[in-house]
């Protein structure tokens, strides 16, 4: 437990999403113990003892997270704010306020959820097995939070409707965001020689892989990443981290005589049809911010879809190159393992709307690397575009 | 009243009469349903032994089964068992539950003993006795031959009418109450068949909030590689485990003597999809549907019996697995339990059993012939009878599945902790240890792993009383069922405060065992487990368990449960939990 709680709390810092000894962990097994002393570990013990849980975090998210925190959570109607990403979607459903950072009030909420926020305090996230639990809801509400602000933003520009506070944030976050971004190194072109080896595939992963993580181009644990060597398929394993994938990368043979990769990707059925379906050999996915800020931008008045965009959107939308469909995590009917892997022919790469980007290539996972760093760069790019030209109106 | 029907059927089998409970909102507030609420009326008689006329055979559905809730087809069956003395309940599939509570019942009591072989037949609130001695020794098919298509019945098969301590009550025809030998005390009571029809339909509070619930249920669990994924589940069955058990060294081979068996992928799930082309099947309201039936109708085994009918037994042969599964399914009896006690029965004779003896020595068990006079008593007995209890690899005398706990920490814990006796079910940390669900946890430690397990046998208590399917919930929570339970009753709900049920039933299942003598001592592993390693490779190295780490674990599982250092109920955490007990 101990090891967990440093790690987590280490690893908060390193993503960007907290400032140096801002988190707070406390795990229970038979005693609670605590990363570190702090005040609110009072209020925060109260909560642990009063759910049937292994851990909670407490933290103020670094900037520019805290002030979008901030601003959303005080125009929350309902305390309770309702982002339109596939995460919170899927694994949150929605992010709830409480006004006060007292006990009883975020008792009542974590009763029924895995977080909240609180203005000006930040967010408290709760794990029933493991402070891993913590980090992984934290890093996702930060998220959500980031892409539902620029998804308004723009909505509030194009309905000339923005305040004085939001353009503050908006100009803050995006120095801080094309600051970061430039800042990226690209991998060294590879020569397109594809590999031919078991551990040379493994160890592209794994490089790769936390190349992405290391980058920022994926919260928490999503994202996966694989690569075909002659009849298998390596690939990420579910629920793993891309920064951590050593002895979590499991071998898919293709025509399935083994179910020991049951244990993989979420997403194995959509890389497997891109690899049966195309000539590609390695695919990376992440969760770029942009490109899914830029994928939820469709406000088509009188769709017969409205609401359902991320099933349902019978429009062919792209950005410059990049095609954006619809689709879910999955296999279910609306799974994007139908959508993606026929958009995904003769393309570098596709984004799933409210979701992320997933990028292939015929040699390298080094190609995809930094097709997906030029595809965000690209995205950011013309969602400034977008502001401007409606700003100009 | 949403969800339950608010009458329970009593019957008196010594009388031939049958009353009608209607019990108080705070029961249902407090049990829930299926296992709790079978729990709570099992408890009034828990002191009396398994064959008494006073103890009571119990089943109950739950306020979600018949609802569209999803996997609600599920009903709890209970009474004391007869091969551990703990009590024993089996979370079952089938169309039996939603029958119950279409009739109109939240669940049926059953005691006494009836002079002759009896069916019980239920048509909404109309009761028969019906003579079935014509029936005695019939096969679980022979039956359900005689009744008309698609009827919904509980059924034993001669396993338990000829003693055999692991024998099941079947479902339909194919769904199984298995484990302690819940058959034998249906057997014990002169019971051949129930079969239940109810007209009525359980009236849901809020259809639209439903609706809203499961599109949360069905996004998640699409989402989840080991239920719908290619690989998962909903396509190879539960033996899409099989290879992963294979390949982290954990498949309990040769009695547990070693763990990893070298003919395995040649027995897989991929194998049974290709030879039997199996289409997929399962429980009334369920999208997953796991249960494979082959294109022959043959009833395709699920994961622990394709385990157990290999590795176990030192069977390369496919086909023997399907014919001993076939076996025991119509006989009526538990597929762990038979090929663990042919384990042990080869351990004890040094002898290697060939695939037609395994065939033949089932059948020796199921009618009480030869050997299985003293086979049919479990592994644990006939150990026990040679003197060699060693080789009995059973915890409070039920023998254990297909997980070797050497290769899952957190296992080796719930087999101990668990208030069935040797199960797996109770905490399934296969869920974080091997498939990463919610997170993955380290295998090879006990750390952290006391809580963990405390807080999944609350939920699995939860689940189990809903009543819903373990299943889902390697994707879906309590929060989603939260929402589905408020729009089936009408009570609002959260997640935390259904795991508090979850914490009260699973605490007055303690009591039962506690008020029957079990105590600390019991909840210990077999020594194997302690002295010996499994096999290790490259990948993965399975060394013995330290006993000193899982005494403290277990230590601290009694202090996080609110148990003394005996393993015993205390006053303090029985007022906390609103349960009677006196010290
Ligand atoms: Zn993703």
């Amino acid at each position: 437990m101990e090891r967990l709680i440093k790690k987590y709390s280490k690893k908060l810092v390193e993503h960007g999403l907290c400032n140096e000894g801002s988190p707070l962990i406390g795990g229970l097994e038979v005693e609670l113990i605590w990363n570190k002393k702090d005040p609110s570990r009072k209020i925060l013990e109260k909560v642990i003892n009063s759910l049937n849980i292994t851990s909670i975090l407490f933290a103020e998210p670094a900037e520019p997270y805290f002030s979008i925190l901030n601003y959303l959570s005080f125009k929350a109607n309902e305390l309770t704010i309702h982002p339109k990403d596939c995460e919170t979607r899927t694994f949150l459903h929605d992010i709830p306020v409480s006004l006060k950072f007292e006990a009883n009030s975020i008792i009542k909420i974590l009763k029924n959820r895995k977080s909240v926020i609180i203005p000006k305090h930040g967010i408290i996230t709760i794990g029933t097995i493991s402070p891993e639990q913590t980090f992984i809801v934290y890093s996702s509400v930060c998220f959500a939070l980031f892409v539902k602000f620029f998804d308004d933003y723009y909505y509030s520009i194009t309905s000339n409707n923005i305040n004085e506070q939001q353009k503050t944030i908006f100009n803050q976050t995006i120095d801080y965001y094309k600051n970061f971004i430039s800042k990226i190194k690209k991998v060294s072109s590879t020569n397109n020689i594809s590999l031919k080896k078991e551990d040379e595939v493994i160890k592209s992963i794994i490089k790769t892989g936390k190349l992405t993580v290391d980058c920022l181009m994926v919260d928490s644990f999503f994202g996966n990443i694989s690569y075909k060597l002659k009849k298998s398929i390596y690939i990420s394993q579910t629920g793993s981290s891309l920064d951590e994938l050593i002895g979590c990368i499991d071998k898919c043979p293709i025509n399935q005589s083994s179910c020991a990769a049951i244990t993989a990707s979420s997403e194995f059925s959509a890389h497997k049809d891109i690899y049966l379906n195309t000539k590609n050999k390695a695919i990376l996915h992440g969760h770029p911010k942009f490109c899914v800020i830029m994928s939820l931008l469709c406000r088509k008045n009188n769709c017969k879809f409205k609401g359902q965009c991320h099933i349902k959107c019978p429009e062919k939308r792209y950005a410059k190159d990049i095609p954006i469909v619809s689709g879910e995590v999955g296999t279910g009917i609306f799974g994007l393992y139908r959508t993606l892997p026929p958009a995904i022919k003769n393309k570098r790469g596709v984004i799933v709307y409210g979701h992320g980007l997933f990028i292939a290539d015929k040699y390298s996972l080094e190609n995809t690397f930094n097709n997906l760093i030029d595809i965000e760069t690209m995205c950011l790019n013309l969602y400034l575009e977008k502001v401007k030209e409606n700003n100009a109106i | 009243m949403f969800g339950w029907t608010g009458k329970i059927l009593c019957l008196d089998l010594s009388k031939k009469q049958y009353t009608t409970l209607t019990p108080n909102q705070n029961i249902y507030d407090e049990y829930i349903g299926g296992r709790g609420l079978a729990g709570y009326y099992l408890k009034e008689v828990i002191k009396e032994p398994w064959d008494s006329e006073k103890m009571r055979l119990l089943f109950f559905t739950g306020p979600l089964t018949d609802t569209p809730s999803p996997t609600s087809g599920r009903m709890t069956i209970m009474s004391r068992s007869p091969l551990t003395g703990t009590l024993c309940d089996s979370s079952v599939g089938g169309t039996l539950g939603g029958q119950i509570k279409k009739a109109g019942w939240d669940g049926l009591i059953i005691t006494g003993k009836s002079q002759n072989m009896i069916g019980i037949e239920i048509i909404d609130s109309s009761i028969n006795f019906i003579d079935a001695s014509n029936l005695k020794g019939s096969t679980i098919s022979e039956v359900i031959s005689k009744f008309e298509k698609n009827s919904s019945t509980a059924i034993i098969g001669p396993a338990a009418e000829n003693g055999v301590l692991f024998s099941n009550i079947v479902l339909d025809s194919h769904h199984f109450a298995g484990r302690g030998g819940l058959g034998l005390v249906m057997a014990n009571k002169n019971i051949k068949y129930i079969k239940v029809k109810g007209t009525g339909k359980t009236s849901v509070f809020d259809i639209n909030e439903l609706r809203k619930a499961r599109e949360k249920i069905f996004r998640l669990t699409a989402a989840s590689p080991i239920l719908l994924g290619e690989l998962g589940i909903s396509n190879y069955g539960t033996g899409a485990l099989y290879d992963l058990m294979d390949s982290r060294n954990m498949m309990p081979t040769d009695n547990f003597k070693a763990t990893k068996f070298n003919y395995a992928p040649k027995l897989n799930a991929y194998q049974y999809k290709n030879k039997y082309e199996p289409k997929k099947t399962g429980c009334p309201g369920c999208h997953i549907l796991c249960k494979k039936i082959g294109k022959n109708n043959e009833i395709l085994p699920e994961f622990e019996t394709m385990s157990h009918f290999t590795a176990l037994i030192g069977n390369k042969d496919l086909d023997t697995v399907v014919k001993a599964n076939n076996i025991c399914n119509e006989m009526g009896m538990d597929t762990i339990s038979a090929a663990a006690t042919l384990a042990c029965y080869s351990e004890i004779k040094e002898k290697i059993i060939t695939k037609g003896k395994v065939l033949s020595l089932l059948y020796d068990i199921a009618l009480s012939k030869g050997i299985g006079k003293e086979l049919k008593l479990g592994s644990y007995r006939y150990a026990e009878l040679k003197g060699q209890e060693e080789a009995a690899m059973t915890v409070k005398k039920q023998e254990l599945p297909a997980y070797d706990p050497r290769g899952a920490y957190g296992m080796a814990l719930s087999y101990a902790t668990s208030t069935r006796s040797g199960c797996h079910l109770r905490a399934y940390p296969i869920s974080h240890e091997i498939l990463r669900k919610p997170v993955a946890t380290d295998r090879f430690t006990f750390n952290g792993k006391a809580r963990i397990i405390k807080i999944s046998e609350d939920l699995n208590a939860v689940i189990d009383s809903l009543t819903t399917c373990k299943f889902l919930f390697f994707a879906a929570t309590l929060e989603e069922y939260a929402q589905v339970f408020y729009a089936v009753t009408g009570i609002k709900t959260t997640a935390q405060d259904l795991l508090k049920k979850g914490e009260r039933i699973y605490y007055n299942e303690y009591t039962m065992n506690a008020l029957n003598g079990f105590t600390s001592k019991d909840n210990d592993l077999p020594k194997r487990f302690f002295k010996n390693p499994g096999t290790s490779t490259i990948e993965s190295k399975i060394k013995p368990l330290k006993r000193k780490d899982f005494l403290k674990c277990l230590k601290d599982y009694y202090k996080i449960r609110g148990l003394d250092k005996n393993g015993l109920p205390t006053k303090k955490e029985t007022e906390k939990l609103g349960i009677e007990w006196k010290d």
